[in-house]
């Protein structure tokens, strides 16, 4: 097995708020290697995002801190970085895809003048050169016509076709990371699934590292190779995607699956997942999800469960799973 | 008379107009007129002016203008106190307002621009305290400092628009600051950022050409105003000093005899009016073109 690009180790990001200190991020550790595509998935509020922007140092602030924990790019801590090297390692080294294409491009200035940037910043490229290489870039995520692109203004583009500007910039260095947070949210569904056919793509020429944050259950076993499952800012449950899905071992796993229609299927109601999300600034002592856990014991009132290892590559925070 | 068909085509009540109509997009062409006149004459000011604004001649005061009886065309708009042409003063304080209104204002939007930039971009403490800087700033009263200025340091041009400027700047800071605000909430500047952008370079290349707009009415619209803020320092004495010719000044040295010699403060009256007013409508078309959401400056 190849040396992961990313490894994360028991990262911890807290949040401060009026109503108490929330754990956002909370003891999460996981690993990317070259090629390989990473689905995080969860509801709102679990602590996706929130893991993604530890991992680029960009957490709101005040409020929110990195309190410990590792981030390795290729074996380099980037929480020891300072700031200075951040940016330099920020669009060059680890790049990102945020969910909404509407606004994550600059109204006043031409697609042109937004694709050079990233490129003269990253390549310092002067002149024809440069312009040569953003139409190439344009071209590369599969705009028609780049040329003539280059010289419309964001308003001009379809909210697919922004994307996929949003996607050239982002590859623009390339990076070794690409982390894409529910990039497809607001596309409609032809589009998104041309958009994903694009991502698989570009991660298979520049060899990627992708972490693919959704809670889109059916993109996650369309384009992941593993998929960690957030609770409450924890991973819950990890493995390769046929193997989770085939059998998972957390019973928040089982009830994010069995609430996915299926076509054919026939079953009176789709189950929904019992109690309410989470209260974060208030968790209970156990395990974050014993409130609404069908399979709730004595034990897991009590006692947080540690990681047990299910199956070959999978892992689930679950006490049914460690007997 | 109706000859319908039987069977009664349908007749469509007439259709109300389904859109307003749209909002006149047509260049103010008159402002834009009055403003690039005033502006030529200012610049042309020493060809086009008949007499030297500052040559008395005590037998000829309070000569009236060329259309009221006992003027001449030798005073197209009559003289005044010291026998000096208004006409040749009115052409010459142009030079004076225009260059006080740009001047002033552009070194208030500049300044207050930044300072609205960088409280909007950091937030938190730095922001509170260059938002309270702009508050204690805005509740001092533009007058008063320069008249503690003219008392203290001496009437000038220098320090009208120092006087001015040290105040006017808070107005852009809290526009701007508000508008950042907002800037700050979208997409491109988080995306920005991740692609390894610094603070430096999001607030000129995303931030501050975000807010140019906005920077353009208010500039446009507080031209008038400093205008007129000059005038009344003038007016008060605590503006451009004497001999020179300033609108304002201009008028108060007529009012004495607005009875008798009308035109001495009438006309500088006017002018002012016109640039005020021109620059106003401007600053409004501008304003409804760019943006209609921006009422409240």
């Amino acid at each position: 097995m190849s040396q992961p690009v990313l490894d994360v180790r028991d990262l911890r990001t807290h949040l401060v708020t009026r109503w108490g200190t929330v754990k956002a991020v909370d003891g999460v550790s996981f690993r990317v290697s070259e090629g390989e595509t990473l689905g995080l998935v969860g509801e709102s509020g679990s602590g996706k995002s929130m893991t993604c922007l530890s991992i680029v140092r960009l957490v709101p602030r005040p409020a929110a801190r990195i309190l410990g924990g590792t981030v390795l790019l290729d074996g380099e801590d980037l929480l020891t970085k300072s700031e200075p090297e951040m940016q330099r390692i920020r669009g060059r080294k680890v790049a990102m895809i945020l969910q909404d294409p509407m606004s994550s491009l600059n109204p006043v200035f031409s697609i042109g003048m937004q694709v050079r940037e990233p490129l003269a910043m990253y390549h310092k490229l002067r002149g024809r050169a440069l312009i040569q290489r953003a139409a190439d870039l344009l071209a590369s995520v599969r705009i028609p016509s780049p040329g003539a692109r280059l010289r419309a203004f964001p308003h001009q583009l379809s909210g697919g076709m922004r994307q996929r500007v949003v996607g050239a910039m982002a590859i623009a260095a390339p990076p070794r990371l690409l982390i894409a947070d529910e990039p497809t949210t607001s596309l409609d569904l032809t589009i998104q699934a041309q958009y994903l056919a694009l991502l698989e793509e570009l991660q298979e020429r520049h060899r990627l590292a992708l972490i693919f944050i959704t809670h889109n259950l059916g993109i996650v076993s369309r384009i992941c190779d593993r998929v960690a499952v957030m609770y409450a800012g924890r991973i819950v449950e990890m493995g390769p995607v046929r193997q989770l899905f085939a059998a998972p071992a957390h019973p928040y796993t089982r009830a994010l699956l069995e609430s996915i229609p299926r076509l054919g299927a026939k079953i009176e109601r789709l189950a929904a997942i019992d109690g309410q999300p989470p209260d974060l600034a208030r968790l209970p002592d156990g395990c974050a999800f014993a409130p609404r856990c069908p399979h709730v014991m004595e034990r897991c009132r009590a006692e947080a469960p540690p990681e047990f290892v299910v199956s070959e590559g999978q892992v689930s925070r679950c006490w049914l799973a460690g007997r | 008379m109706s000859a319908e068909p039987a069977g009664g085509a349908l007749v469509l009540p007439e259709a109300a107009p389904a859109v307003a109509a749209p909002r006149d997009r047509r260049l103010p062409t008159i402002s834009l007129g009055i403003i690039a006149t005033f502006v030529l004459v200012a610049i042309l000011a020493p060809l086009l002016s008949p007499a030297d604004p500052h040559d008395q001649s005590l037998r000829n005061r309070f000569k009236p203008p060329v259309w009221e009886e006992g003027g001449s065309w030798k005073y197209p708009l009559g003289t005044d106190r010291l026998g000096r042409d208004m006409l040749s003063r009115i052409i010459w304080g142009s030079r004076i307002s225009l260059a006080a209104g740009v001047i002033t204002v552009l070194l208030a939007s500049a300044f207050g621009a930044a300072v609205g930039l960088v409280a909007g971009y950091y937030g938190g403490r730095v922001d509170a305290a260059l938002m309270r800087m702009t508050d204690a700033t805005m509740s001092f009263p533009v007058i008063l400092l320069a008249l503690i200025l003219a008392v203290t340091v001496g009437p000038s041009f220098t320090n009208v628009v120092v006087a001015i400027a040290v105040i006017l700047w808070a107005r852009y800071a809290r526009v701007i600051r508000g508008q950042v605000l907002t800037l700050m909430q979208l997409d491109f500047i988080a995306q920005a950022r991740v692609a390894g952008a610094g603070a430096g370079r999001i607030i000129t290349r995303h931030l501050f050409p975000n807010t140019l707009n906005t920077l353009v009415v208010l500039v446009t619209l507080q031209i008038g105003y400093v205008i007129i803020l000059e005038a009344s320092l003038s007016f008060l004495g605590a503006g451009i000093p004497p001999p020179t010719p300033a609108w304002g000044s201009m008028i108060a040295e007529g009012r004495e005899f607005v009875t008798s010699a009308w035109w001495v403060s009438m006309f500088p009256g006017l002018a002012i009016l016109l640039v005020v007013l021109a620059f106003n409508l401007l600053g409004d078309w501008l304003r409804d073109t760019f943006d209609p959401k921006l009422r409240q400056l």
